[in-house]
């Protein structure tokens, strides 16, 4: 178990041997990146000959795909945590630089895979808002819809491997069941279960295929029970609140200044919801409210999370009455009958507002687009130069600004309840290191 | 050997060896104690013996693949999900066909592992596993041995295999394997004494430790007269202890995957990694059986009489005893595993404790209900009895 420590100065030849080091500054960054990347093996600190440094992932059960924590650990007390970050890195601003819109859009949902439809909307909106392009009000609904969907569909995949990190394996079951409908629902109005590739500059793809409203209210209805069902099953189970009652707390300060948000900076009492906040898409015209509790521990995420998709089930049965023209096939009904020059025919019953062109530029300005990700923020700071290519794609994802707090939380505490923590915070690698 | 006057006097109270029982009381009963016949009876008996010991071993391995069996299946079932189908009928063989693959698959170990540590560690897990089965009585007379210190005898050989886990932890070079060694170490050290405690209470009440004799006591008056009645707190603790020695569910810390990989079998591969899960439902098993036996009358069926009412009234000698040691075994496995579809529905329901819950529901709740408990069935068995 006792690990040779290797020659710092060797490891460092090694591995940044072939460049030339100008100034001293330099050289003593450099000393240090194999430390910080975790290429060599820390030591146990001062105080503590027995603590032990584990690695953990970037091949584990449950670190959500490929993060990778260094712990020092004396005996099941974390000392010390250090995340390593970057083991699914692909460059995803870099390859924005040289693609249009539309053809990043296939891109986008590999950032968070689990919440696809947020970032083809981010991807479109930046492009859109930038160069002000109106959205039919019908397309708009078409859009929170499938936010919503998308929005219930993360928080599922959330609540199971959650609970699978706590050690209860059968609500990921239960969950998929749940999500299963939701992919169905997506692959019969997308095409794709996963990757939808959905979201056009100016509207959606396409039009709700016939039928779709009504089974998607039947969802809604359908789902409403099965979240009372989970409440049944796991809030109330004293082993599971043991787990996580008083866990990983943040506080009101502590979460804002770590830039938190999303269900981390609500659960940490501050109401803060984009939808409300931005007032995009159609959200105003909606009755829902935004959910949030004042603990800021892992149980006070798991609840702000349940209501989250209980409101956005509320959202959905909504929107899906409110719809612009109704159902597809009623507005088509409509258009037919009335013939050329009906008011059905009209912008605000589009679910396109024109059909961009492929080499769209994207006008020489720069702004922020942000938009609530089940995740939290989700935004992006946009520079473009008149150009088909965006000059500058700057992805903010939540997941990695939400991750930072983790040291903070798990040091001091049990080598479980780094699992509940990470649990909570809700990471997609994908989104991280994108 | 020398109870067998007893046991033909009265064929519902003898505990006459299970390997002996066709052969030794009936010759007994036919010849005189000749020098060479006596020598003749005591090698049949040995060769009963070890037929016994062969029967038990094959018994409870085949228990095994039954309780492989229901846990997949019954997990299927909680999980809204058709589980193992293909292999034998309702899947019964995939369990088998699971073990025949590990059985087959290349045993790898780590080089820079302790290997005679490592080799040892799954051996050390299973042999004192099987080893209480010795004194598991599956009807009236059908155990191998019938020692007076019985469930003592368990007690002890059952925290031989926590020995095992830490010295396959340790020699794991592996710090994963190495927590989950630990781990195990320190529940079942915190968990054997909740557990010998309430045992203990039981052979109070039964005025003995030898296991045959406790599920006589509880024989009286059908189900009234089973220990979980008279030792309600008891059997609670019993079952708490009993799943936190298994290392089940809410208690599986020292291979909880989601914090330690797979804890101390993280390095294991082949047979190797089966024996563990071998020894695991093995102790599983024996724990349902003893719930069984302490607590839930082991053989007795709940209603009394009605093993008399069953036997035809013609039957005599050692078909009887067959017969009725055969409706023995049945009602126990019965009982025994309703107890494990329990453990096995805990599983796959709860999720699991953290380490220091688990020391403090060990040390700071069950230690002292086991000792308040004791000492109630002691208060009240010298003022009652």
């Amino acid at each position: 178990m006792d690990m040779k420590r290797p020659d710092e100065a060797g490891l460092f030849n090694e591995f940044y041997g072939h460049i030339s080091f100008r100034s001293a500054a330099i050289q003593s960054i450099l000393k240090d990146l194999p430390m910080i990347y975790g290429l060599t093996p820390k030591s146990a600190p001062a105080g503590l000959p027995n603590a032990m440094i584990m690695s953990m992932g970037p091949q584990h059960p449950s670190m959500h795909g490929v993060l990778r924590l260094i712990l020092t650990l004396d005996g099941e007390n974390v000392l010390d945590c250090e995340p390593v970050l970057g083991y699914l890195h692909r460059g995803m601003e870099k390859i924005a630089e040289g693609r249009t819109v539309i053809q990043y859009l296939p891109y986008v949902t590999r950032w968070d895979y689990l919440a696809t439809m947020f970032a083809e909307a981010i991807t479109v909106n930046a492009a859109e808002r930038l160069a002000n392009i109106q959205v039919p009000a019908r397309s708009s609904y078409i859009r929170m819809i499938m936010l919503e969907l998308s929005r219930i569909a993360s928080h599922l995949l959330w609540l199971g491997p959650f609970l699978a990190d706590i050690g209860a394996q059968t609500p990921f079951f239960y969950i998929l069941r749940e999500r299963e409908m939701i992919s169905d629902l997506f692959e019969s109005a997308t095409g794709m279960r996963m990757m939808h590739n959905y979201f056009r500059i100016g509207g959606v793809a396409c039009d709700l295929p016939y039928g779709w409203v009504d089974k998607c209210l039947d969802f809604c209805e359908y789902f409403w029970f099965k979240t009372d069902e989970y409440e049944r099953l796991i809030t109330h189970n004293p082993i599971f609140i043991k787990r996580v009652e008083g866990v990983g707390v943040i506080s009101r300060e502590d979460a804002m200044n770590w830039g938190l948000s999303g269900p981390m900076l609500r659960a940490s009492g501050v109401p803060w919801d984009l939808r409300k906040v931005d007032h995009y898409e159609c959200y105003d015209q909606l009755d829902w409210s935004v959910q949030w509790a004042t603990d800021g521990d892992c149980l006070a995420r798991y609840l702000v999370r349940i209501g989250e998709m209980r409101q956005s089930v509320k959202i959905l049965q909504q929107a899906l009455k409110a719809l612009p023209g109704g159902p597809y096939e009623n507005l088509e009904a409509r258009r037919i009958n009335q013939g050329r020059g009906s008011e059905w025919d009209s912008f605000e019953y589009q679910h396109l507002s024109k059909k961009a062109s492929p080499t769209f530029r994207i006008p020489s300005q720069e702004h922020y687009v942000r938009v609530e990700a089940p995740k939290g923020e989700l935004g992006v700071f946009l520079i473009g130069d008149d150009s088909p290519f965006p000059w500058r794609w700057k992805i903010r994802p939540p997941g990695f600004v939400n991750l930072q707090v983790l040291p903070q939380l798990v040091c001091g505490r049990k080598l479980a309840d780094i699992m509940s923590v990470l649990g909570s915070i809700d990471i997609i690698m994908g989104e991280v290191d994108r | 050997m020398n109870n067998w006057i007893q046991a033909l006097s009265h064929p519902f109270a003898g505990s006459v060896q299970v390997g002996s029982f066709l052969s030794t009381s009936l010759l007994l009963q036919i010849g005189s104690f000749k020098p060479i016949e006596a020598k003749f009876v005591e090698l049949i008996g040995v060769i009963g013996l070890i037929v016994g010991i062969l029967f038990l071993l094959l018994g409870a391995t085949l228990g095994v693949l039954v309780v492989v069996w229901l846990e997949r299946k019954v997990s299927a079932g909680v999980q809204q999900r058709v589980g193992p189908e293909f292999a034998g009928p309702l899947g019964l063989l995939q369990a088998l066909a699971d073990g025949l693959k590990l059985l087959l698959k290349e045993a790898v170990h780590p080089s820079r592992a302790d290997e005679r540590l490592f080799r040892l560690g799954p051996a050390m897990v299973v042999v004192p596993v099987f080893l209480s089965y010795l004194i598991i009585p599956f009807g009236p007379g059908m155990m191998l041995e019938d020692l007076g210190v019985g469930v003592l005898f368990w007690i002890s050989v059952s925290s031989i295999a926590p020995l095992g886990l830490l010295m396959s932890g340790y020699a794991s070079n592996n710090k994963f394997s190495f927590l989950g060694g630990l781990r195990a170490a320190a529940q079942s050290i915190s968990y054997e004494i909740p557990l010998a405690l309430s045992v203990l209470a039981v052979c109070l009440l039964s005025s003995s430790l030898n296991t045959s004799d406790i599920v006589e006591a509880q024989s009286g008056f059908g189900v009234l007269s089973w220990n979980v009645w008279r030792q309600p707190i008891g059997f609670i603790l019993f079952l708490i202890s009993a799943l936190a020695e298994c290392e089940r569910l809410p208690f599986d810390l020292p291979e909880a995957e989601e914090e330690l990989v797979a804890g101390y079998q993280t390095e294991y591969t082949g047979i190797q990694f089966g024996l563990f899960y071998v020894g695991s439902y093995v102790n599983l098993l024996a724990s349902s059986l003893f719930v069984t036996v302490l607590y839930l009358g082991g053989w007795a069926l709940p209603l009394p009489g009605v093993v008399e009412r069953i036997v035809p009234a013609g039957l005599q000698g050692s078909l009887l005893q067959a017969l009725v040691g055969f409706i023995g075994l049945f009602v126990t496995l019965l009982k025994a595993y309703c107890f494990l579809f329990f453990a096995i529905l805990t599983r796959w329901t709860l999720p699991r404790v953290r380490i220091d819950q688990l020391l403090d529901l060990g040390w700071k709740f069950l230690l002292p209900v086991s000792l308040g408990n004791l000492l109630l069935t002691a208060c009240c068995k010298l003022a009652f009895v």
